[in-house]
């Protein structure tokens, strides 16, 4: 499939003060590619920048952490809103991760039973699309896939797990994602993978990036 | 290595910390770093370094040291008992210490955490571009630890500057660490909250609950009641003051976690934050809500008393 091109119009940029040194320009409030695609090219754009310490995508807008001697949050909020109005930009295909996933997760059961589906169907469905991982972060790491199908929609559980194992793979409403250390947890937990998410003694630390492709399989191992 | 101090003791918790890793937060790593940088920073400059040389963050309970070789350390942050050889010594003061000299920090009087700077910086390991500790990851500071009884710190390099005891930092020049008091500007989901709710959040007196470290504190007090759709994941910054649907605050520190869906109904401004580093489980606090202009006047100001020890 070639790079396709965005035809909607520019979004509307709206600036958040983040505190005296920070602040967050949302695109919009929709999980939705393009506007993903838009927020990773801003902060990129916004990264070059001699008055900005760092830029970090969401997913629908870019939190943006400034030096606040050299520049003022509405000088700089021009300066994105200009960014950000500029052709959107090519969406090509991000790098491609295949992810071996054991579907045998302790909330496979209960996650079929839920959906009326059979564990075997909720992997499949599960292993079908190529998610896009629209952002990187909350614990190193950690990456936000999606969209997930609608098929597999749930809620977060409503009491999350103090611990959960590094290497579940888990869905929440229409998201997927892979725990990368344990730590507490709220999402379903459906199958496990082998695969290292967060690489400590590389720069960057974590085998994801925004705007890559993930794709799961499943596998007995 | 040469080391310069020897942990005898420990204390509670102390580790390395520097003045963090803002790069590593697009890869989903917490920044880290002093989560008190004006009582960091200000240590550093008492001793010659540059400001952004890693020190060693006591929290709570300092550490017992004694010094292999001479060197020239500064204390700076919490309220705290420091002892040479049992002998009360100053804080936010340069001062020598002698081989075989006991460096002891403890009891603490207010605040939570003391910063140790050794001239020529304390040496560590780097992780993504700072020394800061970081446990999850067991990266960076002390082979990604806090500090244990045993452990040899050493000096990073050989000081640029010559070595000059007794410069000072007087309380005037000194964040207000004693006015529970913290700035902050209206934040992206402050309409979230309703009236009452608004009024509170900027009203009524908080505390920091048990739940409360270098990641964040839980306050206890008034439950916000926030309303509306549930958001997308988004970049976060150290003093954001989140609202999940429990309507209890959680106010984000240096170790945050660098993305979340919570509200942000509020952020902490830049200069209140060495004292919200301070706050310890059971203080009180406030917020006051600040124009842009106002955090503008308190960064300079600390700026300003920093500059003096250039």
């Amino acid at each position: 499939m070639p790079p396709q091109r965005s035809t909607r119009p520019a979004p509307r940029v709206r600036i958040h003060l983040l505190g005296d040194t920070a602040l967050l320009a949302e695109l919009g409030t929709r999980l939705d590619t393009a506007l993903n695609t838009r927020a990773i090219a801003l902060a990129t754009a916004l990264k070059k920048r001699r008055d900005v310490r760092q830029a970090v995508a969401g997913y629908a807008g870019v939190t943006v952490h400034f030096d606040p001697e050299q520049t003022t949050p509405d000088a700089l909020g021009a300066a994105i809103k200009r960014l950000a109005a500029k052709r959107p930009p090519m969406d090509e295909p991000g790098r491609l991760h295949r992810i071996p996933v054991v579907y045998e997760g302790p909330d496979l059961e209960e996650v079929a039973a839920r959906l009326k589906l059979t564990t075997q169907k909720v992997a499949e469905l599960h292993s079908k699309p190529i998610y896009r991982v629209f952002l990187v972060g909350f614990v190193p790491g950690w990456a936000y896939l999606g969209p997930l199908p609608e098929e597999l929609e749930l809620p977060r559980r409503h009491v999350p797990r103090t611990q959960v194992p590094a290497g579940s793979v888990a869905i929440a409403g229409r998201q997927t994602g892979i725990y990368p250390l344990p730590t507490p947890g709220g999402w379903h937990l459906i199958g496990r993978t082998s695969v290292k998410l967060f690489l400590p003694d590389r720069d960057p630390p974590c085998l994801f990036r925004a705007g890559d492709r993930v794709k799961f399989f499943a596998s007995d191992r | 290595m040469t080391a310069v101090l020897r942990v005898l003791e420990p204390g509670l918790f102390t580790t390395i910390q520097d003045l963090g890793r803002p790069n590593a937060i697009a890869a989903g790593v917490p920044p880290g770093g002093a989560m008190d940088r004006f009582a960091h920073r200000a240590a550093n400059l008492l001793v010659g370094n540059a400001e952004g040389e890693a020190t060693l963050e006591c929290t709570l309970t300092g550490p017992h040291l004694v010094a292999e070789l001479s060197c020239l350390v500064a204390i700076a942050g919490a309220d705290i008992e420091v002892r040479v050889n049992g002998q009360s010594a100053p804080t936010w003061t340069g001062m020598f210490l002698g081989s075989g000299d006991h460096l002891v920090l403890g009891p603490r009087r207010s605040g939570a955490r003391a910063y140790i700077a050794v001239a020529g910086g304390i040496e560590a390991d780097r992780w993504l571009g700072s020394a800061s500790t970081n446990l999850m990851a067991t990266r960076g500071g002390m082979h990604g630890r806090n500090l244990k009884a045993g452990d040899h710190i050493g000096v990073a390099r050989e000081a640029s500057r010559p070595a000059v005891s007794g410069h000072h930092l007087p309380s005037r020049l000194r964040p207000d660490y004693d006015h529970h008091t913290l700035a902050a500007i209206a934040g992206p989901h402050l309409k979230r909250l309703d009236a009452e709710s608004r009024g509170m959040l900027f009203g009524s007196a908080f505390k920091v609950s048990r739940e409360a470290d270098r990641m964040g504190y839980r306050l206890d007090g008034p439950r916000l009641a926030i309303s509306g759709d549930e958001l997308l994941s988004f970049g976060l910054t150290a003093g954001a003051i989140q609202v999940p649907r429990s309507g209890q605050a959680i106010l984000l520190m240096a170790d945050h976690q660098t993305a979340g869906g919570y509200p942000v109904v509020a952020t902490v401004v830049s200069a209140s934050m060495p004292v919200a580093a301070q706050l310890v489980p059971g203080d009180e606090l406030h917020f006051t809500e600040v124009t842009l202009d106002r955090a503008r006047q308190m960064r300079l100001s600390l700026a300003a008393a920093l500059d003096t020890l250039r």
